[in-house]
């Protein structure tokens, strides 16, 4: 067993020990961390597969900023894992759900066991150039080809943005505009008045 | 060298176990946590594909894919912030306002 062989497996079985961590923990601080574990897991993979700067940014974005905003939510809303979520309260949810994802799984390992791959992917991989996966080789195809893809992520944040601010600002808009008609109506009294 | 069909089978086994979290979690965020999940595994299948083709398109289409999820992060918890105001509550149970 090569070198290469024994750290994917050391990788794929922390990937998935973190992955099924993250969903069985009852305290979502503890899932936040097991998640990291397992996308760092994932980053280890994707250097193995010569994508180095992709999986830089795996670990800055992923763990770096997104996840810290799920901790930054959860501090937030001050959970600490005791609230009791209980069952479903539907038995034959409770039982379906488990069954439905047992089956999707089985059946996507069904699917890339026996699936035709053109023969180019399946077996030995192609020699890696050099310069494969490098930042200058992905930063030239995204300011080329994929130019205007790139551009449209572009507005895709800013909505997201715009959203997020519309979204967690409403109570306060309601208030305010609330308290500027009981302003307007004081004001009609007086001149009533 | 691992074969490619190594990667894709981890790739299917979170993508499996981020769907299984979607069903049977009743947190919110844990759900959303899930969501993300699914995501990197499809993240990792391009990977694998984009090596063993030896065509680094799928470097960027996994950029692309980490945006929007950052995106999706943020317009998700802002709703969970919203929803937590009005409802004191993370459990999707008590989410279904729009069920029929």
């Amino acid at each position: 067993m090569s070198f290469d062989t024994v750290i994917f497996i050391i990788s794929a079985l922390v990937a998935v020990f973190g992955a099924t961590m993250m969903i069985v923990q009852r305290n979502p601080v503890a899932s936040v961390l097991y998640l990291i574990l397992s996308l760092v897991a994932q980053a280890v993979c994707y250097v193995q597969l010569s994508a180095v700067f992709m999986g830089a940014i795996l670990i800055v974005v992923y763990a770096g900023a997104i996840l810290v905003l799920f901790l930054f939510v959860i501090m937030l809303l001050n959970l600490r894992g005791t609230e009791e979520l209980g069952e479903s309260p539907n038995a034959v949810g409770r039982f379906t759900k488990y069954l439905v994802a047992i089956l999707l799984t089985i059946e996507l390992v069904f699917i890339v066991k026996t699936a035709t791959i053109p023969a180019a992917v399946t077996g030995i991989m192609n020699e890696a150039v050099d310069e494969f996966g490098s930042v200058s080789q992905v930063a030239k195809l995204m300011f080329t080809d994929f130019l205007y893809v790139f551009e449209l992520t572009g507005v895709l944040l800013l909505v997201a943005v715009v959203g997020a601010v519309v979204l967690a600002k409403t109570e306060r808009n309601e208030s305010h505009s609330l308290a500027q008609d009981e302003e307007g109506a004081d004001l009609r009294e007086s001149a009533g008045k | 060298m691992v074969p490619v069909s190594a990667y894709l089978i981890l790739a299917v086994v979170l993508f499996g176990i981020g769907a299984v979290g979607v069903l049977i979690c009743r947190n919110m965020i844990v759900l959303f946590m899930s969501i993300e999940l699914m995501l990197n595994a499809a993240n990792l299948a391009f990977i694998a594909f984009s090596r063993s083709l030896g065509i680094a398109d799928g470097h960027v289409i996994v950029f692309l894919v980490l945006t929007v999820a950052a995106a999706e992060a943020a317009v998700g918890l802002a709703m969970i912030v919203m929803v937590y105001r009005n409802r004191e509550s993370i459990n999707i149970d008590r989410f279904s306002m729009l069920k029929w």
